[in-house]
């Protein structure tokens, strides 16, 4: 099966017909019903909330937000849906979902106050964002959008949930390292790993507020959570200042390392780390 | 668009996110319509004290509606002590379940019931216009106003 959005923009691929099937197939209907109480799991939301699903199409995850059925914890809850794709919209007015129906596109930024949302769920839609169709756009600058402005509507402990399915490792880093640098706390959850039904989580945590805001609280014990830390990483390599490769700091660790191994190394002197002339 | 939804709405453009102006984007020809929804007690408590409550007044000025008071009202004036009959004190856990006060229903009518069909939403700052279709508001951007 290719990928749709290899093929065409989400406003073009999901025309009439496309939106259609999409939301009449019994198929899509199920995973979408299980990803979406998956990903209010992992919200673990404790009222009554105001949560933002980012590419809500036809409203399919909607009306399990809004249902007051025990299996939607902590429900009803009040939604509102941004979509990109006009035809998925129009499904969803017809089925006549709760939420409040946005034509916007979340590579654009997320056109809502700070501290606006309790949460955020997106069900199959981030890749969507790593397409690029005009020249004006890239898909770094269209994931810092969305991702800064998801950061800045929710309120501080507040948390996101976006099942996405990455076309690679790189698509992958790409969107989970454009989540931390917006300021989150990310994990990624991957539920049945290396079988065709491989579904990734990216979980997202905003500190600060009555929840815990450090994500390690959120998928610690869970299996198959990595922690994508970039922040820390990112202040490492700030510690280490100015060591280049080749300079006589970074000599030195590399010799303490090459000691610390075992292995024998060269005296330093004054001179460790010093270009050399080159004599002719 | 329930009005709920208006209090949190900004202009979209990068430019305006920054500035007082962008906030409350102001209806103009709106057409509104009530559409009735169960009352979610819990769900007001805890949106209320995230409402800007005087761009809700200026809101409700613009479309008409009745004014509201000044300042925001307490949480607690959400709900009234339960209602215990005497003979029913052993059940106290089922009594003790506080009772939705006419405030609060008068908030649900507001914020959750009251919609905008159709009409605009301009921008305070840029006078940017989004439209608003059977409820729908379109806040796509042409590229060169990202
Ligand atoms: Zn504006």
């Amino acid at each position: 099966m290719s990928r749709p959005e290899d093929t065409l923009p989400p406003d073009l691929f999901y025309n009439d017909s496309e939106s259609r099937k999409y939301t009449t197939s019994s198929r899509i209907q199920h995973i979408q019903t299980q990803m979406t109480h998956r990903a209010l799991e992992l919200l673990s939301l404790r009222h009554p909330s105001l949560i933002l699903d980012v590419g809500c199409g036809s409203g399919l995850s909607g009306e399990i937000l809004s249902s007051s059925a025990p299996t939607t914890p902590s429900g009803p809850h009040t939604w509102v849906g941004l979509d990109i794709s006009a035809s998925m919209l129009a499904v969803a007015l017809e089925k006549e979902v709760e939420g409040d129906l946005f034509l916007a596109d979340a590579g654009q930024g997320v056109p809502f106050r700070p501290g606006t949302f309790d949460a955020a769920i997106s069900i199959s839609a981030v890749q969507w964002l790593c397409n690029a169709e005009s020249s004006e756009e890239s898909p770094a600058g269209r994931l810092g959008r969305f991702f800064n402005g998801l950061y800045a509507s929710l309120r501080r402990g507040g948390r996101a949930v976006c099942q996405f399915y990455p076309k690679n490792e790189e698509q992958k880093r790409m969107v989970s390292n454009a989540a931390v640098r917006a300021g989150f706390g990310a994990g990624l959850l991957e539920d049945d790993p290396g079988t065709k039904s491989a579904k990734t989580y990216l979980v997202l945590t905003v500190g600060g507020g009555e929840l815990d805001g450090d994500i390690t609280g959120v998928v610690k014990g869970m299996e198959g959570v990595d922690v994508v830390d970039g922040r820390r990483r990112a202040k490492d390599k700030a510690k280490r200042g100015e060591e280049r490769k080749g300079s006589k700091a970074w000599i030195m660790r590399k010799k303490e390392q090459m000691e610390k191994k075992g292995k024998v190394v060269k005296a330093s002197s004054k001179y460790t780390g010093r270009r050399r002339k080159i004599a002719f | 668009m329930k009005i709920l939804t208006l209090n949190f709405l900004t202009c979209a453009r990068k430019a305006c996110k920054a500035t007082n102006a962008a906030f409350p984007l102001h209806p103009r020809d709106a057409e509104l319509e009530i559409v009735e929804t169960d009352l979610n007690p819990l769900f007001i408590r805890n949106i209320l004290p995230r409402i800007e409550w005087d761009a809700l007044r200026e809101i409700c000025v613009e479309l008409g509606l009745p004014t509201l008071p000044d300042a925001a009202p307490e949480p607690a004036a959400l709900f009234a002590e339960p209602i215990v009959p005497a003979d029913t004190m052993q059940d106290a856990d089922e009594g003790a379940e506080k009772q939705p006060t006419q405030l609060l229903q008068d908030l649900h009518r507001l914020l959750l019931e009251t919609t905008i069909a159709t009409g605009k939403l301009v921008c305070g700052n840029c006078g940017h216009e989004y439209a608003v279709k059977e409820g729908i508001a379109n806040f796509l951007l042409p590229s060169h106003l990202v």
